[in-house]
C-alpha cells in the first residue's frame, strides 16, 4: 500500500475488465488520451463472470482499497448470458461485504463497452475520487500480508 | 525453475515518453525467475521480433513478458514468434503499458511505478501459464436444412453447387414452402409458382441434395462441424419409392370433406392427397386423422386402385440419425391467428379472409380457378376493402411489436391486380403509414394509387360489421378528412401480421441458439453477422430471423450457404486452448457447472477411480468438450469445490495477478 | 400550452399519450364519433401538444359515452376514454374551484357564528 503521510491518500484500485467490452473500452480511452488516474490497475479477464468472489476477497485481502468489475452491457455480452451472471454473483458478494462493515463504495460493478472509452475513465475517475474519500481499507485487509 | 525474458517496449516515444522504459526494464529484471530483461524501439518490428526470438533460444526461455501495447493489438505477433522460436505461443503474456499506461498518464515516476506494477504482474500470470495446444476437430462435409421454403432451397441449392451433400427436412409432405402458396410477387408481378418450382424441382432432382419431406427435427447433440441430428420420419402411409405420384388414389379416395390446408381450407381435399400439382416430392400421403381405412379399417380404395402398391396402412413413424457439419435454421413463418381481433370479424363471416387467403382465391389454381369470388356466395365483390397493420405494431398485450414488413407492398399488389382485372371494383385500403422502402417499391405503391386508383386512406379500421344482406359495413376512420367513414363493403382482406414458426422454439432450444422475445432466431451480430447464430456451426436464412420478402430471403438464404461452406471447406476446425477443464478428483458431480454453461459444453460421464483401498468406486464427473466450450470460465466460479479451471485464465494465475499488483 | 393543465391530465389519466402511432383505430370505432367537436385520437394528440383548454371548452368531454370501445381496440394500449375523462376532469375541477380561501375569513367573521359554520362555508360556498 502506498500511504505517504506527507502526501494525499493514494488508493490502490484493482479493475477486473472483460477482454471483449470494458478491456477494449480501457484500451479505447487510451488511445483517444482521456486521463484516468495511475492507482487503477486492469486485469484481464475472458469474461466478467470469470471473476471469482475469491479473487476480490484476495486483493482486498492484500491491500487493494476498491475492487471494480467491468462487463459488457446486459445482453451484450460476447458469451451470451456471463454479465448476468456477473449481476447476480456480485450482488450477493456485495452484500456479504456490507455485513462485514466493507463500505459499498469500495466495490462497484460497471458495464462498459468497447465504445464507450469516455465512460471507462469517467468511471475510474469517478470510483477513485470516491475510494479516496474513504480513506485505507483496513477491515480486510490481512495485516500479515502488509508491505513493511 | 522458471526462466523468463522481459522486453520493454519504446513504441517509438509512444511509451518512452512517459515511462521510463529503462527503469522498467532494470526493476523487472530483478523479479524471481527473471534472467533476461531489454528493452527495444519497437518490439513489434521484425528486428524486435527477432531480439526476441533469439533470446528464448539462446537464454533458454520458458516463458517471456513483452511490456508493449494492447494485448488486443500484437498479443498474436508475439505468440506467432515465441511459436517460431520453438516455445509455446501460450507462454507469452503482454503487459499494456501502453493504451493503459502510458497514454492515459502524464506524470513520468508515476507512470513508471505503475508500468513496473504491470510488467509484475505479467510476469507472476506468466510463471504460472502451462503450454496449451489447439485442439483440432473434424468437419462433417454435410449440411442440414431445416425448413424447405424458397429460403431453404435457395440455401440448399447453393451449398450443393459448391460440392457438398445437404439435406433438407420439411415437414409437410411437399417442399415449397408460403412461396408456393402466393399467386404474384411484388413488384414485378411475375408468378411466383413460375419461379419457384423450377428451383424445386432443380433441388429433387440434385444428387447431392436429399429431401426428406413429412419429417422434423427431434433432437440435436454435437459442436460445430460435428453435430448428431435424429430426424423423425412421418408415417404417410404410402412407400415413398413406389409412388409414381399418378393422383388416381387422390381421385379415387371416398372421403372427400378435408379442408385443404393448401388453399387455407378455402376447399376441400380427399383424405389422401397430393398437396398440389408441382408439388416436389410428387407423391401422395394419407391424412391419419380422416383416413376411413386408418380410423375404422374400413375401406383401402387407395390401395386397390394403386397400380405399384405404394400404400402401406402399416407404415410407422421413422427416426433416422444422421451426421452434419453445419446446419441451416429456415423455419420461416406463419400469419398470425386472428382470433383475438373480434373487430374485424375474421371468423364471423367467410368474406373477411387473410390476405394469404386472398392469394389463394386468386391463384389459377386456387379453388375457384382464379377467378375472384367471395367466399361466403361465389358471387363477384364490387367493393372491396383493405385493412392493414392487423396485429403488427402493437402494445405487446394487444398483438406483436414489430412491422411486419410485407404486408403494405402485398397490398399494394392486391389491390393493383383487383383493379387491372376487374375494374368495377373498388378497393380501399386503410393504412396507418405506407412503408416500402425497397428497389421499386415506392413506385410501385404510387402506380397503385396514380394508375389504377385504389383508394389508400390514412386511418385504421374500428369495427367490421356483417350485415344480413350478406353485405360488410365497415367503420373506420379518415384521419386526414377527419371525418368516420363507413364502406357498404362485399369482401375485406385483413394483412395479418407474421410470426415466426412455432416448431421454432423447440429447435432453438434443441440447438442451443438464441431467440428474442417474439421467437425470431437472434444474429451473432445486428450489423456484422447477420445469417450466423451466436452458436458456432448453427446459421440462419430466411424469415426465422425476422420478417423479410423474397428477395431478402433469397440473399440471406445464398449469405448463410456462404457461410455453412466456409465451414464445410474445412477439414477441421482450430479450437481455441483457452477453455474450461474439470479436475476430475474433485469434482462432486453436483451439475452446476452444467446449468451455467450456454453452450453446452458439459456433460457428465461415470467415471471409474482406484480408491486407496484398491477398490474401484464409478463416479459421476463433469467433462468439457473443448470444441464447444468458448472459454467464458462461468463454470469456473459456479464450481463449488474449485475443480473447473480455465486454461490460460487460471484461479492461480489471476490471483498470482492480483498477488503482485496488490504487493 | 398549460403545462401545469397537461400534467394534471396525463397523472389523474395515467396514460402515455407518446404509446400513440396515430392510426386511428379509436376514432374509427368510435360510436359518438359524429357528435364530437373534436374526436378520440385528436384527445390523445392534443393532448401530447398540451393544448387542453380548447378540449375543456369543448362540448365533447361531454360527448364521449365512456364505453370503452377504443380502449378495448387500442392497438398501442393507449386508452383514449381515459384520456377524455381526464380532460373532462379537469373541467369540473376548474369549475369548482371558486372556494373562499381561508385569508379571506377574518374579515368576514361575525361573532354570532358558528365555528363549524365557517369551516363548512369555506369547503362549501363560492365567493
Amino acid at each position: 500500500m502506498q500511504v505517504n503521510d506527507n502526501k494525499e491518500f493514494q488508493p490502490l484500485i484493482v479493475a477486473f475488465c472483460c477482454n471483449w467490452c470494458s478491456y477494449a473500452g480501457a484500451d479505447l480511452s487510451g488511445t483517444n488520451r482521456l486521463n484516468y488516474p495511475t492507482n487503477v490497475k486492469i486485469i484481464r479477464v475472458p469474461c466478467s463472470c470469470r471473476v471469482n468472489p475469491m479473487f476480490i476477497l484476495r486483493a482486498f485481502q492484500k491491500g487493494a482499497d476498491g475492487v471494480i468489475l467491468c462487463g459488457c452491457h446486459p445482453g451484450d455480452c460476447h458469451y451470451t448470458s456471463g454479465n448476468y451472471f456477473t449481476r447476480r454473483r456480485m450482488t450477493l458478494l456485495f452484500s456479504m461485504l456490507d455485513f462485514l462493515g466493507i463500505e459499498r463504495d469500495r466495490t462497484r460493478v460497471e458495464w462498459v463497452s468497447a465504445a464507450e472509452g469516455a465512460k471507462f475513465a469517467a468511471t475510474m475517475n469517478e470510483f477513485t475520487e470516491a475510494v479516496k474519500k474513504l480513506g485505507p481499507n483496513r477491515r480486510l485487509e490481512d495485516l500479515r500480508c502488509r508491505k513493511q | 525453475m522458471q526462466r523468463i525474458g522481459v522486453f520493454v517496449c519504446h513504441c517509438g516515444t509512444n511509451i518512452a515518453a512517459t515511462v521510463d522504459v529503462k527503469t522498467v526494464a532494470e526493476t523487472l529484471g530483478k523479479e524471481p525467475g527473471v534472467v533476461i530483461s531489454q528493452d527495444y524501439q519497437y518490439m513489434c518490428s521484425e528486428s524486435g521480433q527477432n531480439l526476441v526470438k533469439d533470446a528464448i533460444k539462446e537464454h533458454n526461455l520458458t516463458g517471456i513478458v513483452i511490456c508493449s501495447c494492447s494485448p488486443r493489438m500484437h498479443e498474436n505477433t508475439f505468440r506467432k514468434a515465441a511459436a517460431a522460436a520453438g516455445l509455446n505461443p501460450y507462454l507469452v503474456e503482454i503487459a499494456n503499458i501502453r493504451e493503459q499506461c502510458s497514454w492515459i498518464h502524464k506524470e513520468i515516476a508515476t507512470a513508471t511505478e505503475k508500468a513496473v506494477i504491470l510488467g509484475r504482474a505479467a510476469i507472476a500470470k506468466v510463471h504460472l501459464n502451462a503450454p496449451l495446444t489447439a485442439g483440432e476437430s473434424p468437419v462433417v462435409k454435410k449440411a442440414l436444412v431445416i425448413g424447405g421454403g424458397i429460403a431453404g432451397i435457395q440455401t440448399a441449392l447453393d451449398i450443393a453447387e459448391a460440392g457438398f451433400d445437404v439435406d433438407i427436412v420439411e415437414k409437410n409432405p411437399t417442399i415449397g414452402g408460403k412461396m408456393a402458396q402466393i399467386d404474384k410477387t411484388f413488384p414485378t408481378l411475375d408468378c411466383a409458382a413460375c419461379i419457384l418450382t423450377p428451383k424445386m424441382v432443380e433441388a429433387s432432382q440434385n444428387e447431392r441434395i436429399t429431401i426428406r419431406s413429412f419429417s422434423e427435427v427431434t433432437d440435436v447433440k454435437g459442436f460445430v462441424g460435428n453435430f448428431t441430428v435424429k430426424i423423425k420420419k412421418k408415417a404417410r402411409y404410402v412407400d415413398e419409392t413406389k409412388c409414381t405420384g399418378c393422383g388416381l388414389c387422390t381421385e379415387k379416395c371416398p372421403m372427400k370433406k378435408v379442408p385443404n390446408e393448401f388453399n387455407m381450407g378455402l376447399d376441400n381435399r380427399s383424405a389422401v392427397y397430393i398437396p398440389f400439382a408441382q408439388a416436389v416430392p410428387k407423391v401422395a400421403t394419407i391424412d391419419p386423422n380422416y383416413c376411413m381405412m386408418l380410423k375404422t379399417g374400413k375401406c383401402g380404395v387407395c390401395s386397390k386402385v394403386c397400380s405399384v402398391g405404394a400404400i402401406n396402412y402399416k407404415q410407422q413413424d421413422e427416426i433416422i440419425e444422421e451426421k452434419y457439419g453445419a446446419i441451416i435454421v429456415a423455419t420461416g413463418f406463419n400469419p398470425i391467428s386472428l382470433d383475438k381481433y373480434d373487430e374485424f370479424a375474421y371468423g364471423q363471416s367467410p368474406d373477411v379472409v387473410t390476405s394469404l387467403e386472398l392469394e389463394r382465391l386468386m391463384n389459377a389454381a386456387g379453388p375457384n380457378g382464379g377467378t375472384l369470388l367471395r367466399p361466403s356466395d361465389k358471387t363477384h365483390p364490387h367493393t372491396i376493402v383493405f385493412v392493414q397493420c392487423v396485429g403488427s405494431r402493437c402494445d405487446d398485450s394487444k398483438g406483436k411489436p414489430y412491422c411486419s414488413k410485407i404486408c403494405c407492398m402485398y397490398t399494394a399488389k392486391h389491390a393493383m391486380l383487383i383493379r387491372e382485372k376487374y375494374p368495377d371494383t373498388e378497393v380501399y385500403v386503410f393504412y396507418i403509414d405506407v412503408r416500402t422502402p425497397g428497389k421499386n417499391f415506392d413506385e410501385f405503391y404510387r402506380r397503385a394509387v396514380e394508375q389504377y386508383n385504389v383508394h389508400y386512406i390514412k386511418g385504421m379500421v374500428g369495427k367490421v360489421t356483417p350485415k344480413s344482406d350478406g353485405k360488410i359495413d365497415v367503420q373506420a376512420s379518415d384521419l386526414l378528412a377527419n371525418e368516420q367513414l363507413h364502406i357498404n363493403a362485399d369482401m375485406v382482406v385483413l394483412a395479418a401480421a407474421i410470426e415466426p414458426d412455432k416448431t421454432a422454439r423447440p429447435l432453438a432450444t434443441m440447438l442451443t441458439t438464441q431467440m428474442d422475445t417474439n421467437d425470431f432466431f437472434t444474429e451473432a451480430h445486428p450489423k456484422l453477422r447477420p445469417v450466423e447464430s451466436a452458436t458456432a456451426g448453427i446459421f440462419l436464412s430466411g424469415a426465422c430471423q425476422g420478417p423479410k420478402d423474397i428477395p431478402e430471403t433469397v440473399a440471406q438464404a445464398s449469405a448463410a450457404a456462404a457461410k455453412a461452406i466456409g465451414l464445410l471447406c474445412k477439414n477441421s476446425i482450430t479450437c481455441n486452448p483457452c477453455v474450461a477443464h474439470s479436475n476430475e478428483l474433485m469434482c462432486n458431480g453436483c451439475s452446476s457447472c452444467e446449468k451455467v454453461c450456454p453452450y453446452g459444453a458439459i456433460t457428465y460421464i461415470d467415471k471409474e477411480f482406484r480408491m486407496p483401498d484398491r477398490t474401484t468406486k464409478v463416479r459421476r464427473v463433469a467433462s468439457v468438450n473443448p470444441a464447444v466450450c468458448q472459454g467464458c470460465g462461468a463454470c469456473t466460479v459456479a464450481c463449488p469445490s474449485g475443480a473447473m479451471d480455465l486454461n490460460g485464465f487460471s484461479n492461480s494465475q489471476i490471483m498470482a495477478e492480483v498477488d503482485a499488483i496488490c504487493k | 400550452m398549460n403545462k401545469n393543465l397537461k400534467e394534471q391530465v396525463l397523472r389523474s389519466s395515467g396514460v402515455n399519450v407518446l404509446k400513440c402511432m396515430r392510426c386511428g383505430k379509436c376514432s374509427g370505432t368510435c360510436p359518438s364519433y359524429d357528435e364530437m367537436e373534436y374526436h378520440p385520437h385528436q384527445f390523445v394528440y392534443m393532448v401530447e401538444k398540451g393544448d387542453i383548454e380548447t378540449l375543456m371548452k369543448s362540448p365533447s368531454i361531454y360527448k364521449c359515452l365512456t364505453c370503452f370501445a377504443c380502449v378495448e381496440r387500442c392497438p398501442r394500449n393507449v386508452e383514449p376514454a381515459k384520456v377524455v375523462e381526464a380532460v373532462r376532469l379537469a373541467a369540473v375541477r376548474q369549475q369548482d374551484g371558486n372556494h373562499l380561501s381561508p385569508d379571506m375569513i377574518p374579515e368576514m367573521l361575525d361573532d354570532d357564528l358558528p365555528q363549524q359554520a365557517i369551516v363548512t362555508a369555506l369547503r362549501k360556498y363560492a365567493k
